[in-house]
């Protein structure tokens, strides 16, 4: 019997399904699967964009006089890594349904992602003091061009931050809040990824 | 609380009012249908600049259109088009017809309308990101015709103008004259760079960066729900080929749009904020040179030939995204009318993902000529070379699933065999071009032009037509008039090999693509009569097309009456209703027990086996993999 070319179905034996591993359950109302395939699929697009970014700076010509990090952008760093910690926090609280818990180490996410944008203004702010424009060459223009294309994706992920604290103070069914919780922390924990990429792409690449 | 439950996917009541239903609908019925739509115009805008084009080059200048003046006083003074204006039309004709045409039917109109139906499922995973990919579409469709009348008309122009001085327009042509592949630094630069280059190439890049916004958003939902919305019994191997084709378009469509969104952000960036990512140092452009003027500042470090691997990085995905659905298609006509299973339907689908994999690894193959290394040239070679294997699979599975066949030739079935016809006939000169030392002679000729339009071009668009002629019984329950069909498609068969044969000739000759008008070259003065014939065949091509339109329109509201199931076919579009309602299959979704494509099934009481006939009622089949048992 060629696969799928069978009849299983009503004698037991395990048809064919839905879902990515595929199962014999009909279709539910509510999917949680769906979201987290949606969001990959997302991802994997965001992640696409940037990767054809990074290849635009590591191709274009080397600058005469390398632009140094700005001191700021280690803050960054520093401040969207202790953010994904802050949310896995608040995932765990919700497994362990601390709801309270869960909407404080929300909102210290929350304010991580606030500070780590306006550490991205102050870096800004450094380069061209530093000298640094916005015009002067791609390896340049890359600095602004490409933190103000990951700060905009995360403007999005404090979005997701702030739609979830809002859900998480209403009563709320569980299974949907958490899937929701879920498939804000892959977004979060990508553009966390992205911003580690490329600050080490700025860093070691000039 | 139970309303938060609802939030989870689909299930939405059928529309009442005129605009939900028709206009502002979230049926991925109707999406395919606008889609469809949005197609069928935007061929019509695309075909008459091939028909200008061709006017220009079988009787170029000094001849006189005067209409041509009527139209365009700038861009055809005197009735004499400019090498502009032909340029414009040029890129104009490929934006279009790639983006707009050969993108927006094959997946947004077919696959919205049947992939949802085809594994059994009520609609879309989310509607209303579904209308939102058409309605950013049409938005970006708007925004290309924008620039036609930016760049041909003065009054239009000037109000665009107004937004700034890269947005200068009016120039008398019909749009950017970089063709569709926008090449950089001239697209990089505005208006210095000459005419269409202000608004019709602001307006070109805008465009581009929304029809990708519009194509993610549809690429999401095709994934999200093919994976995770099948119905009972569907499994990944029970789908039909037509499936697994949408669903591979749709991963190149989320993997390569976001390459050019990227590269058409830097590139508009270049355009209105004074970077310089694809302007490198020195540029003279225009008796100009960078930094020595206020209408052309300093540019430094930069590389042209970046956006090259960006722009196809994206570029070669797209023609697989606008052939692998017509290879769907074909697949599923030719069995069905075949009345025999697919054959090797394992080896197809992995023929399916092979094609659609090994197109990320070969964009180089466009740029041989961009002064490459030879050792790139080589590895980009042999990639492109192995394509070869997974479309020879897949042509001589087509030939194994028609060998000994008591084949049906209905009109579609027509279009399905001129589809393999066209792809072989297409996709052998793919061999000649892809390897870098021939490519190097041949890249700027005729020949390159001939390939690409009857493997990517022709073949999808045969592929589209035999899709329509065959769903059309389903998707308005009528039939188009069979007479008409056949008519349609033998003048369409012969007009486009009669089009593109020649050209290959002219190619190999060394007959320069792009050229608006070849007076000047002595050796190419004894191909006229060639190029008269190309231009006779496609006014006669292009006249047969109209003969498809009014068949289509009087179809919709003449035709023949269809049933449920008219081609007796097996799989779940022919087991609901004609046409479907509104949740497809009218609140029972349907349960899966056999493979697509059971015909002649030894034993079983028809020549076909529909996918939700339960065991009990027939015999075990052979499966459609065309295994003994």
């Amino acid at each position: 019997m060629g696969p799928g070319g069978g009849f299983p179905g009503p004698n037991g034996k395990k048809p064919g399904g839905n879902g990515w591993k595929g199962g014999d359950r009909s279709k539910p109302k509510f999917s949680p699967v769906a979201y987290r395939i949606t969001m990959g699929v997302v991802l994997a697009a965001v992640v696409m964009m940037f990767a054809a970014l990074s290849v635009v700076y590591i191709m274009s010509s080397p600058e005469d006089r390398p632009v140094a990090m700005p001191r700021m952008f280690f803050v960054s760093t520093v401040l969207i890594l202790s953010s994904s910690w802050t949310f896995q926090k608040a995932k765990r609280c919700l497994q362990q349904e601390r709801r309270r818990a869960h909407t404080r180490w929300l909102l210290a996410t929350l304010v991580l992602g606030l500070g780590f944008l306006v550490s991205q203004l102050v870096g800004w702010r450094e380069l061209t003091r530093g000298g640094v424009y916005f015009r002067d060459h791609p390896k340049s223009t890359f600095f602004y061009v490409v933190t103000a294309l990951h700060g905009a994706h995360l403007i999005g992920g404090i979005g997701l931050v702030l739609y979830l604290l809002l859900r998480s103070r209403r009563l709320i069914l569980a299974e949907l809040h958490s899937t929701w919780t879920s498939i804000v922390g892959m977004y979060w924990h990508t553009m966390d990824g992205i911003w580690l990429w490329l600050f080490l792409l700025l860093l070691v690449v000039r | 609380m139970s309303v938060e439950s609802h939030e989870g996917v689909h299930r939405h009541p059928a529309p009442t009012s005129f605009i939900r239903k028709y206009i502002f609908s979230v049926d991925h019925k109707v999406i395919g249908i606008q889609y469809i739509i949005l197609a069928l115009v935007a061929v019509l805008v695309g075909m008459t600049m091939s028909l200008l084009m061709r006017l220009n080059l079988s009787w170029p200048p000094p001849h006189s259109w005067p209409i041509l003046e009527t139209l365009f006083p700038t861009g055809a003074p005197g009735g004499v088009m400019t090498p502009e204006f032909y340029l414009s039309l040029v890129t104009m004709h490929g934006t279009i017809m790639v983006f707009f045409v050969l993108t927006t039917a094959p997946q947004g109109g077919f696959g919205n309308y049947f992939l949802p139906i085809q594994i059994g499922a009520e609609d879309m995973a989310f509607p209303t990101l579904n209308m939102l990919s058409f309605w950013v579409t049409l938005v970006g469709f708007i925004v290309i015709l924008l620039a036609i009348f930016a760049e041909g008309n003065q009054s239009v122009g000037q109000w665009f103008a107004a937004l700034g001085p890269s947005f200068a327009g009016g120039s008398g042509t019909v749009g950017p004259i970089g063709g569709w592949t926008g090449y950089a630094p001239l697209s990089a630069l505005g208006k210095i760079a000459g005419p269409g280059q202000g608004a019709g190439m602001n307006l070109w890049v805008i465009s581009i960066a929304i029809f990708c916004v519009g194509s993610l958003l549809g690429a999401l939902n095709f994934i999200t729900t093919l994976l995770n919305m099948r119905t009972k019994g569907m499994s990944l191997m029970r789908m039909p080929l037509t499936c697994w084709a949408w669903f591979t378009t749709a991963v190149l469509a989320l993997l390569s749009f976001p390459v050019l969104l990227g590269g058409g952000i830097l590139l508009l960036l270049d355009r209105i904020a004074g970077t310089s990512f694809f302007i490198p140092s020195g540029l003279y452009v225009s008796g100009l040179l960078s930094g020595t003027n206020p209408n052309f500042p300093l540019h430094t470090g930069g590389s042209p030939i970046l956006w090259q691997h960006l722009f196809w990085f994206f570029g070669h995905p797209e023609v697989y995204i606008a052939i692998l659905p017509g290879m769907g298609a074909t697949s599923h006509i030719l069995s069905t009318f075949a009345r025999k299973p697919v054959f090797g339907y394992r080896a197809m689908v992995f023929a399916i993902f092979a094609i659609g994999l090994l197109g990320f690894f070969v964009w180089g193959h466009h740029m041989f000529i961009s002064g490459m290394s030879p050792y790139s040239a080589i590895a980009f070679s042999v990639l492109t070379l192995s394509i070869g294997v997974p479309s020879a699979v897949k042509t001589f599975n087509w030939l194994g699933t028609l060998w000994g066949a008591r084949i049906r030739f209905t009109t579609a079935m027509l279009f399905a065999l001129g589809f393999v016809s066209l792809f072989v006939a297409g996709g052998i000169t793919g061999l000649i071009l892809g390897q870098s030392s021939l490519d190097l002679a041949m890249h700027d000729t005729y020949i390159v032009t001939a390939h690409f339009h009857l493997v990517m071009g022709v073949a999808s668009i045969f592929g589209m037509f035999a899709a329509l002629y065959f769903w059309f019984p389903k998707m308005f329950g009528r039939f188009m008039n069979e007479k008409i069909g056949k008519l349609h498609f033998w003048l369409t068969f012969i007009g486009v090999y009669a089009i593109f044969v020649p050209m290959h000739i002219m190619g190999i000759v060394g007959m320069p693509r792009r050229y608006a008008s070849f007076g000047e070259y002595e050796f190419l003065r004894t191909l006229h009569p060639l190029v008269l014939l190309v231009s006779v065949a496609a006014i006669i091509t292009i006249t047969a097309q109209l003969i498809f339109y009014f068949n289509l329109i009087w179809s919709v509201f003449k035709g023949e009456k269809a049933g449920d199931n008219p081609w007796e076919a097996t799989t779940l579009e022919w087991t609901t209703a004609t046409p479907p309602p509104h949740d497809n299959f009218a609140g029972v979704l349907p349960t899966v027990y056999h493979g697509p494509y059971e015909f002649a099934v030894p034993g079983a009481p028809k020549d076909y086996v529909m996918q939700t006939e339960a065991e009990a009622d027939v015999p075990s089949g052979n499966g459609h993999n065309g295994h003994k048992h």
